[in-house]
């Protein structure tokens, strides 16, 4: 156990300074105060991340104490290097989303000072799940994080908010309940008394039994990640919460469910895993090609967004699944990418809905004329969407692509058509929100603002700098993966041709 | 001779900051365009001076390289690690790409300083600036990149540029579709270029041409030969080539000195480029991928050239040209070793005389008021004297006039490619006449007979900043193919990079090719003597016979694209998204309503009864989880 019990705190000061803010009777305290404590978590998160060393034990900043002893749950919290940048990766979301959402909960059913601490609350619980190494604790975090989210979109949305809350939460839950079953057989089938993930890994030998655990586990994470055909909701979800919960929705939460089928459906169930990647690869292919066809087809800006991503979750999916360092390490590299750059995007179009008050594409049109600094923020968001090389979001689909093919040639060649897709859906989007004459009713609109630049500028750095230099993620994030692909028990393919000198 | 080994960069020298060369532009950029209106005043002289930077950093290189020992003419200079296990950013500093960067940056200055006059009264013209200088930087890291990863930053990054550049006036519907069709369609290229590096991968388990040209050999045939025409679609999609070209006529939408500079001198070259760079090892001499590209080229050249034929919109005919002049340098690139030195020699001759036309064009437009229907020109010859002389020179290198510089860079690639394949040498051959014909149709539409033009406008010839860049891009077109040519100079030059054919061709002004192809450009020229010169040329367009209008609308390409994915496409989108909501959603709420007893009980779940169907959702689990918890204990 390391000096500082680093993740405790993070969690700490968050649901502390969720209690404080909430206690707070002026709404803007309340939001510097969020701000505030969301930044001191950044700057934590970020301390944190440099003394992390990529290269030592595959768990650090590792703390356990008993919780439930007769059953053998721990409050046990480790990362390794997918988990820490998948903290990290939150931990600058939430202070961004709070700028972003100065003025977003003003018309809620609840108070604003509600849901900024809501937001705090949230970020506790998505460094939980990210950090949990016991898998019941894991669980409860998994869980638990539904609560806020159902909250910030059922109080906080647009018109249709209580059937995408109830929607979201009916699938959450119904997975959820799937994943409890298969978490109290894995404890019992495996007769270590214990929880802790380290010592369940190896421990299901009989492959029936791993394939109905596996199932359990799967089903939960396909939900939330979400895989087609179990995607519905997201689009609803996504379109009703207030840009700045959807951000965090898509960007992180969504995240557990893919980071939960490399961790665990993998390590923990690997037969299983490698008896149902031919179904999984299969599912990610279509979701990638279906999400991104359908989303061509959206005349609602954020429902748009909402099927890009799924069309995205099929291509980090289809990465854990092929179980090649390159593709898995890319797909760990695309969930932290995915979050900044459809945060963006849909932090930009969160601006232009609040302007115009509309979410449809028919009602812009020549926006770029009167806003070039929103359109231009648009377009990069826009472009980090569709993989354009040079921004971050290129290499981790790149890597992808580039490791599937390794194993599934097929699948990565079907797969590749997405870049095509994602051209169409991301500048026809484009084309009819931002270029053409200036519609009347977008005539007077304002450019961003400077709180709304603060939003914006770190985010596309991010991006930017990501997309030339992946390297200092990809050092911290390779040895996790490799790691785990040694717990799975696969080995990459060797080239055909072998040409480097002294293999 | 087989192309030299890429060495590793040691010594210092220009050749170690050949990085500036993408830096300045790239920074060029930055600063335009996070400096925003500030930047306004001095925007463009910034834009001028990095371009002129960059040209001066090829400049020093060239010179460093040249003093090499031609063995030595090879050097990767590694910049930093960018995927691990994947790729670098890396330069590869060699005959071949010193040549483009020579080219790019050159052109890309003249061009640069001709928008300053061109661009004066844009509003915008800062940034057509910014995205000026972003297009050099990628271009050049595209010709640079020692490996297909960099390579392919570079080559969207282009596509990026051009996106941007064509879109410029993006309040017009026209233009702003534009952009998004060229995009789309070169990144229908860029997934064959994908895939191709796939392969390599999966096959070398590397992607740096250093490591994957020696080793090519040892793969088997077909997977060469897969690498080879996926690279070719890539090829296709940058360089406007059959099937992929439809998007470049539509370019024209962009300011002038962006269709001379992206869609004519440089960036619809990346493809030739790709195919000579990769030649060694994925186009060899003799094989299928090599085959096709010669087929491909030989199609496109025709079909450019009937398409330039029809078009009265000067750009467009222009535009038509280029696909054309492309084909030819395909066909050569497709031979081998044989006809890369001619492909390349007549990509640099075609980047100054295209670039001399299309600035030509722009002055001319720039004059008229920006119309580009040639049938509203007419006798601008004695209006605007400099711009008619640099057109004219212009127009007399591309169609290969004796001793200027068209004549010996196509006069070789026909040469070389009859010694390869007759059939499609003389195909050449003939696309060099219809070349003298529709060349020499829009300098008689242009500049002679009557004036056509109403009284609004004031034809004048432009300001010194635009007709300098004509003058000198002119004199290039008049002594640069000799150059090249004569004495193999350029064949030599880039041995060490693209290889050599064993025996080094002559040249051979009274081969039976040379002379008909002479007499050929003559007869289509002539033919648009009598045609334009000779009788009125109506204001209006004929409605034209069936084989007039088929090369009007570009031969047809648009309405097959349609036909063929856009309509489908359209379907099955309105398809996928009936099917979602209607489909998968409803299959799902009609089972929540199931469960839930009734759907009138679903509305009041959604009205406020979620937290105790949740519970009841957790007892469910609890019975379960409890069930089985006493099975697996017994």
């Amino acid at each position: 156990m390391t000096a500082i019990p680093w993740l405790s705190i993070l969690m700490g000061v968050s649901v502390l300074g969720a209690l404080g803010v909430s206690f707070l009777k002026n709404d803007k305290l309340a939001k510097q105060a969020t701000l505030g404590v969301s930044l001191l978590v950044l700057v934590l998160a970020v301390v944190m991340t440099v003394g992390f060393s990529p290269n030592g034990d595959r768990f650090q900043y590792a703390e356990t104490y008993d919780w439930i002893p007769a059953f053998g749950v721990h409050y046990a919290v480790a990362v390794d290097g997918v988990a820490l940048v998948l903290i990290l990766l939150s931990a600058i979301l939430v202070p961004i989303v709070v700028l972003a959402s100065w003025h977003d909960a003003e018309q809620g059913k609840r108070s604003v000072r509600t849901y900024f601490a809501l937001l705090l609350v949230l970020e506790a619980m998505m460094i939980g799940v990210f950090a949990a190494t016991d898998v019941f604790l894991f669980y409860v975090f998994f869980e638990a994080m539904l609560i806020p989210m159902y909250f910030m979109i059922g109080s906080y949305g647009g018109a249709q908010r209580s059937y995408a809350a109830v929607k979201f939460l009916l699938y959450s839950l119904f997975g959820g309940l799937l994943m409890l079953v298969a978490v109290i057989a894995l404890y019992n089938v495996a007769g270590k008394n214990s929880f802790l993930f380290p010592e369940l890994i190896g421990a299901v030998t009989d492959p029936t039994t791993q394939k109905w655990l596996f199932l359990g586990f799967f089903i939960a994470f396909a939900i939330k990640a979400p895989l087609w055909p179990v995607h519905t909701w997201l689009p609803d979800a996504a379109a009703q919460a207030p840009a700045g919960a959807a951000v965090l929705l898509v960007g992180v939460l969504d995240k557990v469910g893919t980071y939960g089928m490399l961790r665990f459906c993998l390590e923990l169930f690997p037969d299983a895993a490698k008896w149902a990647t031919p179904v999984v690869i299969a599912l990610s292919v279509i979701g990638i090609v279906y999400g991104a066809i359908v989303a061509i087809g959206q005349t609602d800006i954020k429902r748009l967004v909402a099927y890009t991503s799924i069309s995205h979750f099929g291509f980090i999916t289809m990465g854990v699944f092929a179980m090649t360092t390159t593709a898995a390490s890319g797909a760990t590299l695309y969930m932290v990418n995915h979050g900044f750059s459809t945060g963006v995007l849909f932090l930009v179009a969160g601006f232009l809905i609040y302007r115009r008050g509309s979410q449809y594409i028919a009602d812009y049109g020549g926006v770029q004329k009167v806003a070039p600094l929103l359109a231009g923020a648009f377009l990069i968001a826009g472009l980090s969407g569709l993989s354009l090389p040079g921004l971050s979001t290129f290499v981790s689909e790149f890597m992808v692509l580039l490791g599937t093919y390794e194993r599934y040639a097929v699948p990565a060649i079907i797969g590749t058509t997405g870049v095509i897709l994602a051209a169409i859906y991301i500048l026809w989007m484009y084309q009819r929100t931002m270029n053409g004459p200036t519609a009347e009713s977008v005539a007077e609109m304002k450019d961003l603002n400077g709180r709304e630049r603060w939003v914006v500028a770190p985010l596309i750095a991010l991006i930017v700098v990501l997309g030339f230099f992946p390297k200092p993620l990809l050092d911290v994030i390779n040895p996790a993966v490799k790691e785990s692909l040694v717990n799975v028990k696969v080995t990459d393919p060797a080239p055909v041709v072998a040409v480097k000198e002294g293999q | 001779m087989e192309p030299a080994e890429i060495l590793s960069h040691t010594g210092g020298g220009a050749i170690s900051l050949a990085w500036l060369m993408i830096v300045l532009p790239l920074a060029g950029a930055a600063i335009l365009l996070i400096g925003g209106r500030a930047t306004n005043k001095w925007g463009h002289l910034l834009g001028v001076l990095m371009s002129v930077g960059a040209f001066v950093v090829a400049a020093l290189v060239f010179l460093q390289l040249i003093g090499l020992d031609p063995a030595q003419r090879r050097q990767s200079v590694n910049l930093y690690e960018f995927i691990p296990g994947v790729a670098n950013i890396g330069l590869l500093i060699d005959p071949l790409s010193i040549s483009f960067c020579l080219l790019i940056t050159f052109v890309g200055s003249l061009i640069h300083i001709y928008s300053i006059g061109y661009m004066s009264h844009d509003p915008d013209r800062r940034r057509f600036f910014a995205y000026l200088n972003l297009f050099v930087a990628a271009m050049l890291l595209l010709v640079l990149a020692d490996n297909y990863v960099a390579l392919f930053i570079g080559w969207e990054g282009v596509g990026l540029a051009s996106y941007l550049l064509i879109g410029f006036w993006q309040y017009k519907p026209s233009a702003a579709v534009a952009a998004k069709k060229a995009f789309v369609v070169n990144r229908v290229g860029d997934f064959g270029l994908l895939i191709a590096m796939f392969i390599i991968f999966a096959q070398f388990g590397t992607l740096q041409y250093a490591e994957v040209f020696p080793a090519a050999s040892q793969a088997s045939q077909g997977v060469l030969t897969a690498i080879g025409l996926l690279l070719l679609l890539g090829a296709c999609g940058k360089s406007a080539q059959l099937p992929l070209q439809s998007w470049l006529l539509d370019a024209m939408e962009g300011p002038t000195p962006v269709s001379a500079l992206i869609h004519a001198a440089t960036m619809v070259t990346a493809g030739v480029y790709l195919v000579v760079r990769s030649g060694a090892a994925f186009f060899p001499e003799g094989s299928t991928a090599g085959l096709v590209v010669t087929i491909v080229g030989v199609a496109t050249l025709l079909a450019g050239a009937i398409i330039g034929t029809a078009k009265d919109d000067i750009k467009k005919g222009l535009a038509g040209s280029t696909m054309s002049q492309i084909g030819y340098m395909m066909l050569a690139a497709g031979i081998g070793p044989a006809g890369y030195a001619f492909a390349i020699a007549h990509l640099i001759t075609h980047g100054f005389f295209k670039a001399d036309l299309f600035l030509g064009a722009g002055s001319v437009m720039h004059a008229m008021n920006d119309e580009v229907d040639m049938r509203r020109y007419g006798g601008l010859r004695k209006l605007l004297p400099i711009t008619f002389v640099t057109f004219f020179i212009g127009y007399l290198a591309i169609i290969g006039f004796p001793l200027l510089s068209g004549y010996f860079t196509k006069d070789g690639i026909i040469e070389s490619v009859m010694h390869h394949n007759a059939i499609l040498g003389w195909l050449a051959v003939l696309g060099a006449g219809i070349t003298g014909f529709y060349m020499t149709r829009m300098v008689v539409m242009t500049f002679f007979g009557p004036k056509r033009w109403d009284e609004k406008a004031h034809p004048h010839e432009s300001p010194a900043v635009m007709t300098w860049p004509l003058i000198i891009l002119s004199i290039f077109s008049v002594g640069l193919g000799a150059y090249l040519i004569l004495s193999n100079r350029l064949l030599v030059f880039l041995g060490p990079a693209v290889g050599q054919p064993a025996e080094l061709p002559g040249f051979h002004p009274f081969s039976v090719p040379g002379l008909t192809t002479l007499a050929l450009v003559a007869v289509g020229a002539g033919i648009a003597i009598a045609k334009y010169g000779r009788s009125e040329v109506p204001v209006v367009q004929p409605r034209g016979s069936f084989l007039t209008v088929f090369a009007r609308r570009d031969l047809y390409g648009d309405a097959l694209n349609e036909a063929l994915f856009m309509r489908p496409g359209q379907w099955l989108t309105r398809l996928a998204v009936f099917f979602d909501n209607r489909g998968i959603d409803g299959v799902v709420n009609g089972l929540a309503a199931g469960v839930g007893g009734s759907s009138g009980r679903l509305r009041k779940i959604q009205t406020g009864y979620v937290r105790s169907y949740a519970l009841s959702i957790f007892v469910g689990a609890a019975v379960l989880a409890g069930a089985w918890f006493v099975v697996g204990t017994l």
